[in-house]
């Protein structure tokens, strides 16, 4: 049965697998058709000469930085706090937030903001995409720490104040150097989600912040051509060494 | 005197568990104290209590003549070493001695955490970590890093229970010897009979949230003030109501003539202990009975008719 | 007399952050859509007065409905396929000993690259120009392109792909965490490999399979992305639905309203899931 079972495996990794393994393999090929007609670099330099895919990337960069420092903070925060003591709403919410359908979540911001051009005077940009990024990272960065929280010691802490710290300075000197490996980790992943977004972001963007999701969207609909094979392999391999990082991180 | 730490009918009770139920205390200074007890008896929440983890229901603490219930751990003058000693797994031997120095912002930290690390036999190791030391070095770098604050009371939870026994009897002696060097007090919470009473210069006996008996090692040995301190610090045989030790409680197939008492039994079973034997017996008025005999006395066979015997004078009895 | 405990304060500020996020950036975006959905359409798309529950109303139209219906189907398929493919996969990651992990990371890598890359990769395999139309045709088996993107059966392909490693991590770590001396004891009884596998271990990762599920079931049903791209405009599910009433059509109140009840349904599944953890059903 083993073999069975074994066999069954590696074809379903191959399923998993080559869809991507093709379009990166293509992203050599010379020609724009799906037929094989010679190695070319020339896809990926056209990446690099296209300038509304170095500005989008730019802004994917600014916007998943951004949110990465904020829901990191937020998220490593909270999971201490409610490791100190559980809080049904505020775990209930941060599930609810990952369970939620992302249009849900992109519509439902949207309103915000749109209400929210009422009384402030701004309107859709980076900040309102950073801000919903924010939104939706948070839960994420809360389960990472959470997890790591579950193996730590309490007693270290109490060593801390019986030997004169108080109990900001237990968690800063003796907890967060502790979780560090965990923090790490959470952001990569906090990262990797932002500059993925596609649903969430489109309908919280503005006109001038377009992120790189976006127009590979754009560009996928089109039918457009192998550039987007490239930049799909580009994405596949600096997103896997990220998470292949984090998850070492993580581990140690 | 006046005590360094004074227990003043000391209560604390848990939502559904009434942990110490009215426990007073007065522990001089610059000793060797104990508490001992089973597990469940309430000592380690008296520790608690003391170091400023768990704050009374009622009754008060004192350090020193004053009142600290309101105190936080980190305002009292008293230190800890841990059941796992709860070192700082990112900080070397050095900077977890030194930690509290730190917070206190104390001058001449270098010096006193290498006077700590040469008490405790660990000079040399000051830039390992904890995962890179033995057990019983991390229990050395536990005992200097709350020594090195020169605590008023230093607070030890069962503070050998996780070494092997072998490293466990020398550590007895070691720690014994500490405290004399240092001078400072030290309280040590702990359910192994053995421990106590070979390192204590006094000892608090408790049970279920209270301190049944308070006194030196040979006092709650060998005059025990209740059935149940009797029973914990050691075995006992109870022949009539009156309680003795294996130890005094002798053996002899003749009518003995010294004017001790005696019963007659019939030998159960016999135990070589090494060092001694166990000579198990039943008497005639239905008791079961142990005596410790020395190897040299010769054996007893199962059936034999004896007699049991021992001194009026090292009964224990209770009113 | 208690004094207030330091760990309290600190608590507090710490989760002030979190607070925040939840007022601002989760209930009052919610709140205000369920406002929205009470509201009617204005005459440029805009939003006004009276309050009305004619949006509600609207989704009991046999068109949207049947939208809803096939939403759940779409979701339901998901489901199942996810469970009959990743069950096995799981069972082989928990017996490989040593190389769980690495098999394990296999799983989950393709998942954290990019979900857009994802669906973008069937799109250059499934089109009419695409790599398998291309590819039978140059090996002269068909003539014209078969169409294999822009239906059902593409968006059903891409729901699958996407969220087969929510199904198989639970039941991964369900199976993980089976004591192995059940499975012996089966093999002593006289059980052969597969009737084992049916009738000890299937039942004793029920946890895990019913968490996959959920786990499956409710990204799959709000699905807008992947039934976007590989459906076309031909599938329109519930996800498709309401990103058209905040774009073109300009309708958001009746958008608001499928969202209440989309959410409505998420949070009846997420109670019941929650509820028979607690029953110790674990």
């Amino acid at each position: 049965m083993k073999r069975w079972l074994g066999l069954y495996a590696a074809a379903v990794y191959l399923f998993l697998h080559l869809p991507l393994v093709i379009l990166a393999v293509f992203s050599f090929n010379s020609s724009r058709f799906t037929v094989w007609q010679g190695f070319s670099l020339h896809w990926y330099r056209a990446i690099f000469q296209d300038q509304q895919l170095g500005e989008s990337a730019w802004n994917s960069v600014i916007i998943a930085v951004a949110a990465t420092i904020l829901s990191t903070i937020a998220g490593t925060l909270c999971a201490y706090g409610l490791w100190k003591r559980g809080s049904t709403i505020l775990s209930g919410s941060l599930y609810l937030s990952l369970v939620t359908p992302e249009i849900v979540m992109g519509i439902s911001l949207l309103a915000l903001f749109q209400w929210s051009f009422r009384w402030l005077h701004w309107r859709l940009g980076l900040h309102t995409v950073i801000l919903a990024h924010v939104a939706f990272s948070i839960a994420y960065v809360v389960i990472v720490i959470a997890a790591r929280l579950r193996t730590f010691s309490p007693a270290l802490e109490e060593a801390a104040l019986d030997l004169g710290a108080t109990e900001w300075q237990a968690f800063r000197f003796v907890t967060l150097p502790a979780l560090l490996p965990g923090i790490v980790a959470a952001a990569l992943l906090a990262l990797t989600v932002s500059f993925d977004d596609y649903v969430i972001t489109s309908m919280v963007a503005g006109v001038d912040s377009e992120t790189l999701p976006m127009v590979i969207y754009a560009m996928a609909r089109r039918g457009a051509s192998p550039v987007i094979n490239a930049i799909s392999a580009l994405i596949v391999v600096v997103f896997g060494t990220l998470v292949l990082i984090s998850e070492r991180v993580r581990e140690s | 005197m006046e005590s360094i730490l004074e227990l003043r009918d000391l209560v604390k009770h848990f939502p559904n568990h009434r942990a110490v139920n009215g426990i007073s205390l007065r522990i001089p200074r610059g000793g060797f104290y104990s508490l001992l007890g089973p597990s469940g008896c309430g000592k380690t929440t008296t520790l608690r209590l003391i170091a400023g983890f768990e704050q009374p229901t009622s009754g008060d603490v004192l350090l020193d003549g004053a009142v600290v219930n309101e105190q936080k751990p980190y305002q009292r003058n008293v230190s800890t070493v841990f059941q796992n000693y709860a070192l700082f797994p990112h900080l070397t031997a050095a900077d977890n001695i030194a930690f509290g120095l730190k917070r206190k912002n104390q001058p001449g930290i270098e010096r006193r955490v290498r006077e700590a690390l040469e008490l405790v036999r660990l000079a040399g190791k000051e830039s390992r970590y904890p995962a890179q030391l033995s057990g019983g070095e991390r229990q050395r770098v536990a005992l200097a890093r709350s020594l090195v604050l020169q605590p008023d009371v230093l607070l030890l939870d069962e503070p050998l229970a996780a070494l092997d026994p072998k490293l466990r009897k020398q550590m007895r002696l070691e720690l014994k010897q500490m405290q004399r060097r240092v001078g400072i007090t030290f309280l040590l919470v702990t359910h192994d009979q053995e421990e106590a009473l070979s390192m204590s210069d006094q000892l608090a006996v408790m049970n279920a949230g209270a301190i049944e008996q308070v006194g030196t090692p040979q006092d709650v040995y060998l005059r025990p003030s209740t059935r149940f301190v009797a029973g914990f610090l050691g075995a006992v045989n109870w022949i009539d109501g009156v309680g003795l030790r294996p130890e005094v409680t002798r053996i002899s197939r003749t009518l003995p003539s010294n004017g001790g008492r005696f019963r007659p039994a019939t030998v159960t079973g016999s135990v070589f202990l090494g060092n001694c034997v166990h000579v198990l017996t039943r008497l005639e008025s239905g008791e079961d009975a142990v005596a410790e005999i020395p190897r040299s006395n010769g054996t007893y066979q199962a059936g034999e008719a004896i007699h049991v015997c021992w001194n009026p004078s090292d009964e224990m009895t209770f009113s | 007399m208690k004094t207030p405990s330091g760990w309290e304060r600190l608590r507090a500020w710490f989760l002030l952050p979190a607070w925040i996020w939840m007022a601002v950036l989760f209930t009052a975006p919610f709140a205000i859509v369920i406002v929205y959905s009470l509201l009617t359409r204005g005459a440029y798309g805009g939003l006004g007065l009276p309050w009305t529950l004619e949006n509600y109303q609207r989704l009991l139209d046999p068109l949207y409905l049947g939208i809803v219906l096939r939403s759940f189907a779409m979701a339901a398929a998901t489901t199942v396929i996810c469970l009959l493919l990743g069950f096995p996969l799981a069972l082989f990651i928990a017996r490989a000993g040593g190389r769980k992990n690495i098999y394990l990371q296999l799983v989950i890598l393709p998942f954290w690259t990019s979900f857009l890359v994802r669906l973008y990769a069937w799109l250059f395999l499934l089109r009419d120009t695409g790599l398998i139309n291309t590819a039978l045709q140059g090996l002269g088996l068909i003539h014209d392109p078969l169409p294999l993107l822009y239906n059902d059966g593409a968006v059903l392909l891409g729901l699958v792909y996407g969220y087969l490693p929510f199904m198989v991590l639970p039941v991964y770590a369900t199976l993980e965490r089976l004591d192995p001396a059940l499975v012996e004891a089966a093999a002593d009884l006289g059980a052969k490999p597969w009737p084992t596998v049916l009738h000890v271990i299937l039942p004793l990762s029920a946890p895990g399979i019913r968490a996959g599920s959920i786990l499956v079931f409710i990204p799959a049903l709000g699905a807008y992305l992947t039934p976007d791209l590989l459906g076309g405009g031909r599938t329109v599910l519930i996800g498709n639905l309401v990103q058209n009433q905040f774009t073109n059509a300009r309708d958001w109140p009746f958008g608001a309203a499928i969202s209440v009840g989309l959410m409505a349904l998420v949070g009846v599944l997420v109670l019941l899931m929650l509820r028979r953890e607690r029953e110790g059903l674990v």
